[in-house]
């Protein structure tokens, strides 16, 4: 698990259950925007665009106490744009698998 | 204690930290409304009141920073305590932040009590600082905190047009003798209150209290519509109140009070004199001095209300006038019409 359960059940019980079901579903609908943001940035070779989308996921993975992709995007955030595709491709993975994590987590 | 529902601001592009974000402060007890960006931030903040900004500084449009320089050179958004909430890292970020005017900056993401004690911390300072700009309005009237407020404080004055009053009470040094001190004390302050009331009610405000009397504008620091009609009418109601408290003090067997007063209208300097640590707002002119010649002539004129050429030109035939004709005023090279107003001429009675 590459979850914070403890912070996620402490979100849970400040903000409540339900909302944060609903949190989390728009942080799956809105975070592959996000990834699609870092390709293009880096193919356009736009260090300032790439960093401000590694850091969007960064800040919305720590929320929800997704450490794993919380640090993945925090090495791009801070690393720049790198040379070829595998960081976004493992940043990918870990998106994919943290939101089912999550999903799991919200539903209880 | 800082008061709950509170009307508050978050900025912050990222949807999942918006809705987190407004959703805690909802918990707490306040409202919330959203900008997805600085620009639109700032567009809400410009058309509708808030008692606080949560600022994130990563943002499209404006950023943080911008936001934050934008607020600080605008005149009545300056004072609005702001937050930032953000995971950018580095200490030179939240220097900056705390630089341009923000009153803290909380990391993201932002811990329940964290945010709550700073809320409440910068609420309660915003609460403290309008009740010192409420304590500036009761000592320099509403008006002239206003201008102050808006255009900062800076001697020197402005051209204006606008009507002066001068009103006093007659015969006071006899009154002053022949009762106890506290009782004239007490005198005075009713007195003012009610004066008071009729001008700051027509539009007017009272700049000068000299003793038994005082001096008012209307029309300046701020523009007044019908300045020479409001001054008339706070002039009757003046009247009609000292009418009332001449009744009561005849049921206690006390000497009744009378006054005069003088009104001109025409173009004046208005602005702060005195120094930059004790100044007043005050204007000069030619109908400054006019007002408290005609104040005085009331006397000999036996009118309570006597106003000039200007102010009854002003009135349009809508308050009963009579024409003293034109009357030679001291310090004046020439002879003045001098106008009566007919509502107020109880100064025989």
């Amino acid at each position: 698990m590459n979850i914070d359960r403890n912070a996620f059940a402490e979100l849970q019980s400040t903000a409540g259950t339900e909302f944060v079901a609903e949190l989390v579903d728009t942080f799956v609908e809105d975070a592959p925007r996000m990834l699609a943001e870092l390709r293009d940035a880096q193919a356009a070779g736009a260090a300032d665009r790439f960093r401000r989308a590694a850091h969007s996921l960064k800040s919305n993975a720590s929320t929800f106490g997704a450490s794993r992709l919380a640090a993945l995007a925090r090495e791009l955030e801070l690393g720049g744009i790198p040379a070829d595709a595998l960081p976004i491709g493992a940043l990918q993975s870990e998106f994919e698998r943290a939101a089912a994590a999550l999903k799991d987590l919200a539903r209880g | 204690m800082a008061e709950r529902d509170s009307r508050l601001l978050v900025a912050d592009d990222n949807k999942v930290n918006r809705l987190l974000l407004a959703r805690s402060l909802e918990l707490q007890g306040h409202r919330v409304s959203s900008a997805e960006n600085g620009k639109v931030a700032l567009e809400m903040l410009r058309r509708e009141p808030f008692d606080l900004l949560l600022l994130d500084v990563e943002m499209p449009e404006l950023d943080g920073f911008q936001v934050l320089e934008q607020l600080a050179s605008d005149k009545r958004l300056r004072d609005l305590p702001v937050l930032v909430t953000s995971s950018l890292e580095g200490v030179a970020n939240i220097a900056r932040c705390i630089e341009l005017g923000a009153d803290d900056y909380l990391h993201k993401p932002v811990n329940p009590v964290l945010l709550k004690a700073r809320i409440d911390s910068s609420l309660e300072k915003k609460r403290l600082r309008d009740q010192q700009k409420e304590l500036i309005r009761r000592f320099a009237t509403s008006e002239v905190a206003e201008d102050m407020a808006q255009s900062g404080f800076a001697l020197g004055g402005r051209r204006v047009v606008a009507s002066v009053m001068f009103c006093d009470i007659r015969g006071f040094t006899a009154l002053v003798e022949a009762q106890p001190p506290e009782e004239t004390i007490e005198l005075l302050n009713t007195w003012y209150t009610l004066m008071f009331d009729a001008i700051s009610g027509a539009g007017g405000v009272v700049n000068q209290m000299i003793g038994d009397g005082l001096m008012a504008v209307f029309g300046a620091p701020l523009p007044l519509p019908d300045a020479p009609l409001g001054a008339v009418r706070a002039a009757c109601e003046m009247i009609e109140m000292i009418e009332l408290l001449n009744f009561e003090r005849a049921a206690q067997r006390k000497t009744p009070l009378a006054v005069g007063i003088g009104i001109a209208t025409g173009e004046m300097i208005a602005g702060y004199t005195g120094t930059q640590a004790r100044a007043t707002y005050t204007c000069i002119g030619d109908a400054v001095n006019l007002a408290a010649r005609l104040e005085q002539h009331t006397k000999a004129a036996a009118r309570a209300i006597l106003i000039d050429g200007d102010t009854a030109a002003s009135l349009g035939g809508s308050i009963a006038l009579e024409a003293i004709g034109e009357v030679q005023l001291k310090g004046k090279a020439a002879p003045v019409a001098v106008h009566a107003v007919k509502a107020g001429q109880i100064f025989d009675a």
